[in-house]
């Protein structure tokens, strides 16, 4: 007896006869259901233009949170550190701005993300030689003295008082920033829109499916000749450059830099973004972060020093009840409707 | 050079424990070689050590004639050499003939590749499917690996290495944990193999033993006890005395 006999019926994947070809081909096919994220983002700057700023920091924060699933959801390396990166991009396109007058916004986000990557590139090539939790402390300690750094170079950065100084040009040259944040909305969801098709190609390609070999079994890869060290090296850079991007548009849109950018709550956030919408699953970080900022929006109006509290205990239920996160559970739901409806 | 692997007075302590000791091996092109010994006699050690797994405190690994010594893991893949593990490795999260692509894929160095959809036009797949037919897991193809009962995780185990198409091929005891109705199964895959490859196994089924080797090394406490086919090993007194002494102990 095979085990396809004794699959129960419910499991849709081997129930009708599909080829393995024909199932890497459904894997990478765009679904209907991929078009809700960006049809939902268009429509709120009709249906909630007095969040427009709210908005752009979420699709910020959605930017971020796809760079830290990159390496912590596909490649399995845990970071506490990703701030960091976030913050070179930051103060890299602020700096640039506030004391060399480059106020060019899409050069800027370049720099913003090429810096970042340098960064990347220096500490991946260094600390991805170690693993668990001594990989975890390094990604902390880079962080923490990225943070002391930006402290002490005050002349630069600001220091505790933060960067001022920063005017961004019109984007393309023709649309002016506003005070309802309507052109940093849709420049961010741009952005947003560019580096989530880059991240959606990357996770489906030969390489991407690589990386779930290294995060699944990293002595196997090895025993499969993969060149390990330098592709976890090339996806930390990638990530890197992308969560420098992230901080770019961060610098831009709000037009100051403050050593937050950088700090430990920054890294943690993000990760509980994506442990909240779901670790690996490409819409996780859509899904977290919005939950996420919402609940932050929110909570923090009821009481400006409990809110967190309730994060918290969303975390917990979340962490508890929902391994896979909020995405994971939708899908679970769905499928479980979808099985006693056929 | 008809000379595909070959271990030269290797030796490697952990801390006290000498666990391998002067070791020489050499396996000749389409060699069948066996490696016996009792538990924890270094065989699984001497593995890793050919395949840089582990480095030898002395001596060289030698493969086609290159001194592979201090070549990474992934070099010495490069070069032909592929093992399995006496504990399976696996991609658990993903689908059987994933498991088998990506070493596929590996292989023919497509995991640089980071922008074309993986695995859709290439014959990666096809490739994959063809050795899963040749382990009779082909209707296990798009099961969820962690769902495959372990003697069937064992073949997706050789599969892997057989997607490397190796020229030596290290198998640490890959018969271990399969249902003895299926174990003919891997027998049969290797026998199918090109009579070019060199082929070490580590096995303590004799019947498999016997059935498969041409030559056989005896471990005992990292040390090669005695080298020789197959009947002078079966007619070794020192061989009968450690294997009884071991049917005692354990
Ligand atoms: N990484 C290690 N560190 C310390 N001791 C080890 C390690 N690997 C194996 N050993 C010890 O070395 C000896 C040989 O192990 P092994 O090579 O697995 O033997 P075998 O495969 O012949 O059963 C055992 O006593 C084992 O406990
Ligand atoms: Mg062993």
């Amino acid at each position: 007896m095979t085990m396809s006999e004794v699959q129960p019926p419910s499991l849709p994947t081997n129930s009708p006869k599909v080829s393995p070809t024909q199932y890497m081909h459904d894997r990478v096919r765009w679904r209907l259901s991929e078009a809700l994220p960006w049809i939902v983002a268009v429509g709120a700057f009709w249906v909630f233009p007095n969040y427009l700023v709210l908005g752009t920091q979420m699709i910020i924060m959605i930017i971020f949170a796809l760079s830290l699933d990159l390496i912590l959801g596909y490649a399995g390396i845990v970071s506490l550190g990703h701030a960091a990166y976030f913050g070179v991009g930051a103060y890299t396109t602020g700096i640039l701005s506030a004391h060399f007058g480059w106020n060019e916004p899409l050069s800027g986000l370049l720099m913003g993300g090429m810096v970042a990557g340098v960064f990347g590139f220096a500490s991946g090539w260094l600390l991805l030689r170690y693993h668990g939790l001594a990989l975890i402390m390094l990604t902390l300690a880079t962080s923490i003295m990225l943070y002391e750094f930006a402290n002490v170079a005050e002349v630069w950065t600001g220091g505790f008082d933060g960067l001022l100084g920063i005017t961004i040009d019109p984007i393309f040259g023709i649309f002016e920033s506003d005070l309802w944040g309507k052109t940093y909305y849709w420049y961010s969801l741009f952005v947003l829109f560019l580096v989530f098709l880059a991240v959606r190609r990357i996770v489906y390609s030969a390489f991407g499916r690589g990386l779930v070999g290294i995060r699944e079994n990293t002595k196997r890869m090895h025993a499969i000749g993969s060149p390990v060290h330098q592709r976890l090296v090339t996806i930390y850079v990638i990530s890197t450059i992308i969560a420098g991007f992230a901080g770019a548009l961060f610098a831009q849109s709000t037009a100051y830099v403050t050593l937050d950018v950088l700090s430990f709550s920054r890294s943690g956030t993000v990760v509980i973004v994506l442990i909240l919408g779901g670790v690996g699953r490409l819409y996780g970080a859509f899904i977290g972060s919005i939950i996420y900022m919402i609940i932050e929006d929110e909570l923090s109006r009821i009481s400006p020093e409990f809110w967190e509290f309730g994060l918290g205990l969303v975390l917990v239920l979340v962490v508890m009840f929902f391994r896979r996160g909020l995405l994971g559970a939708a899908e679970d739901a769905m499928k479980r409707i979808r099985g006693a409806s056929s | 050079m008809t000379t595909a692997l070959e271990v030269r007075s290797v030796s490697k302590n952990f801390g006290a424990l000498a666990v391998t000791q002067n070791v020489h091996l050499s396996l000749e092109r389409g060699a069948r070689h066996a490696l016996i010994g009792p538990n924890g006699a270094g065989k699984t050690t001497l593995i890793n050590l050919m395949t840089g797994l582990l480095k030898p405190d002395q001596g060289s690994i030698i493969l086609a004639g290159r001194d592979v010594t201090s070549f990474s893991q992934e070099a010495r893949v490069k070069h032909g050499l592929a093992r399995t593990f006496q504990i399976n490795q696996l991609f658990k999260g993903l689908t059987v003939i994933e498991n088998v692509a990506l070493s596929i894929s590996e292989r023919r160095m497509h995991g640089h590749d980071f922008w074309s959809p993986a695995w859709t036009k290439s014959d990666v797949l096809d490739e994959a499917m063809a050795l899963l037919e040749q382990l009779k897991l082909e209707s296990d193809a798009l099961v969820p690996m962690q769902q495959l009962p372990y003697g069937r995780q064992r073949l997706v185990e050789i599969a892997i290495t057989l997607g490397q198409q190796p020229k030596v091929l290290l198998l640490d005891e890959p018969a271990a944990g399969v249902p003895s109705a299926e174990s003919h199964i891997i027998l049969d895959a290797v026998d199918a193999l090109a009579d070019d490859i060199a082929i070490l196994i580590i096995e303590h089924d004799m019947d498999l033993v016997f059935r498969f080797a041409k030559s056989i090394t005896v471990l005992v406490r990292g040390e090669v006890l005695v080298e020789g086919t197959p009947d002078e090993i079966a007619q070794n007194a020192e061989v009968k005395a450690v294997y009884l002494g071991e049917k005692v102990n354990g």
